[in-house]
């Protein structure tokens, strides 16, 4: 089965969430990787950092990142195994980013 | 299993302790922080062994490297060894014990209830702080605008930081009065959640209030004859909260309840604190109320219920705090001690009546009272009056049922 990787952008970003609807949110998250977990779909994952460097040009400059607005800021990553594209996307929807506006990269591995 | 909403309150308090009053702000940021780097690690990977004691040490990290980044420009607590590598780490993990948490969650407690701070301020205030809400759940809780609330808080919040550090709380003497404000604000959040709010958030405060009213009873200084009154009056309403509503959420007479669901052992850890409470010389309303509420809690039915005695408390309860409130209740207790007919004329008779004129319960109490006196006409219009004044949905579902069974044809009229 091809590998696909889920990039986040934005959720929790855009306003200051209550300890409570913090929880709530992460249960919300782990329920839904534990479900990809069982059907065999989960591989890897992890947050990223916030903040980092951007290192661009022949010269390599390096200028502090991310640059984008909070909502385009990548959060973290997903690594799954789907049929193809289409469940990909499908699986995706059980993310609950979308609750928070925030939303999924769905891209598949290109494969040797 | 973990609880962000406790923890970041008690996150708060030991922080705020650390690095003083003043900086309350950067405690509330660390905090929001500590919990959002939880978040991001157990959205993708499981929880560790105890996630509780990883949130503290995370906390307690950042605030070590918060000083040492900034001992130069900011002014942390001054009574507290920060200044010097040496104790830096020692003297804020001692911080973060449970019994130094405990501590720091009194005197922010205490720090929250100052006297130019009107009541519910102090309550948003409380719940900000000591119970961990947002914005939007307190406004919830207390009725109030997201705007409104956030407006008090950030005021109080001002009020707060002017005090410049935490309230410390010592001997008994010198903490009396501002004990008083807090056993207030508690009373008021008990309240809040046993008559003003709606499921689930009604449960929730009592049990915040409890939890609370349990951190002052375990203080030396704290635990006052007072204190203990009301944690046990607390006891006995709580014990009750499971048999007042029906299965559709609306509110049940008292007849109406059944009494097996009731909590034996929160009714049991009531009494055991009532007695402790009566060590003293004091009979505060707390004591009364209590008293009051024990009355029911130990009896197996309406009928059985010693009214007498209650009527009595009441009476006590007048002379100490007179209220509006409190003398409906004593005329109610009046009519199932003596009868609708004299309980009828209690409530007429009701001294500062016209305070009630928005309150449902009287037109209520009137209801029930001209029903069992055979007066089906007469409470039907109460009941109508109750049901226009119903402040939620299942004190309007209580009414309309009310209504109903006045309204009903009686089976033994001929036909």
């Amino acid at each position: 089965m091809p590998n696909f990787l889920y990039v986040f952008r934005g959720g929790m970003s855009s306003r200051t969430f209550s300890p409570k609807e913090m929880q709530e949110s992460m249960q919300k998250w782990a329920t839904w990787i534990q479900q990809l977990t069982k059907t065999g779909n989960f591989k890897a994952g992890d947050p990223l950092e916030s903040g980092g460097k951007v290192v661009r040009g022949s010269r390599k400059v390096v200028t502090d990142g991310p640059y984008a607005e909070t909502k385009d800021v990548v959060g973290g990553y997903l690594l799954i195994s789907a049929a193809n594209l289409d469940e990909a996307v499908e699986l995706s929807r059980g993310c609950p980013i979308f609750d928070n506006d925030g939303s999924v990269e769905v891209r598949q591995i290109h494969q040797m | 299993m973990v609880d962000f909403r406790l923890q970041s309150a008690r996150m708060t308090a030991a922080l705020t302790r650390i690095l003083g009053l003043h900086n309350l702000a950067l405690a509330e940021d660390v905090v929001q922080d500590v919990l959002c780097r939880a978040v991001e690690l157990w959205k993708f990977h499981p929880l560790p062994d105890d996630p509780t004691a990883w949130l503290l040490r995370a906390a307690r990290n950042r605030a070590i490297d918060l000083i040492r980044a900034e001992r130069t420009r900011l002014r942390f607590s001054p009574d507290l060894a920060l200044q010097s590598e040496w104790t830096l780490s020692p003297t804020v993990n001692a911080m973060f014990s449970e019994s130094e948490i405990a501590d720091d969650q009194l005197r922010m407690m205490f720090s929250c209830c100052p006297p130019n701070l009107p009541p519910q301020a102090q309550l948003a205030l409380v719940l900000k702080l000591l119970c961990g809400f947002g914005t939007s759940e307190i406004a919830a809780a207390l009725l109030a605008s997201d705007a409104a609330v956030e407006k008090q808080i950030s005021r109080g919040k001002r009020t707060l930081m002017r005090a410049g550090a935490l309230y410390e709380v010592s001997g008994r003497e010198q903490i009396g009065k501002r004990l008083e404000s807090v056993q207030r604000a508690l009373y008021l959040l008990f309240s809040e959640g046993y008559h003003g709010s709606h499921e689930p958030v009604r449960a929730e405060l009592c049990r915040e209030a409890m939890r609370l009213c349990g951190l002052l009873a375990q203080h030396p200084a704290c635990a006052t004859p007072r204190t203990l009154a009301l944690l046990a009056l607390m006891c006995f309403h709580a014990a009750r909260l499971p048999g007042r509503a029906a299965e559709d959420g609306s509110l049940l007479l008292l007849e109406e309840q059944d009494r097996s669901l009731w909590d034996r052992e929160l009714i049991r850890r009531g009494f055991q604190i009532i007695d402790r409470s009566a060590e003293g010389e004091e009979l505060s309303e707390y004591h009364l109320e209590a008293g009051i509420a024990a009355e029911h809690c130990s009896a197996n039915s309406v009928r059985e219920t010693n009214w007498a005695r209650i009527v009595q408390l009441y009476d006590l309860l007048l002379a100490l705090r007179p209220s509006p409130v409190v003398a409906l209740s004593r005329a109610i207790a009046v009519g199932e001690l003596r009868g609708p007919r004299e309980g009828l004329d209690a409530l007429a008779a009701l001294p500062d009546r016209d305070r009630l004129d928005e309150y449902p319960f009287l037109p209520a109490a009137e209801g029930r009272l001209h029903l069992r006196a055979g007066d089906r006409a007469q409470a039907a219009e109460s009941f109508r009056r109750a049901l226009a004044l119903a402040r939620n949905p299942p004190e309007a579902r209580l009414f309309e049922a009310r209504l109903r069974e006045a309204d009903a044809p009686t089976c033994a009229r001929p036909s």
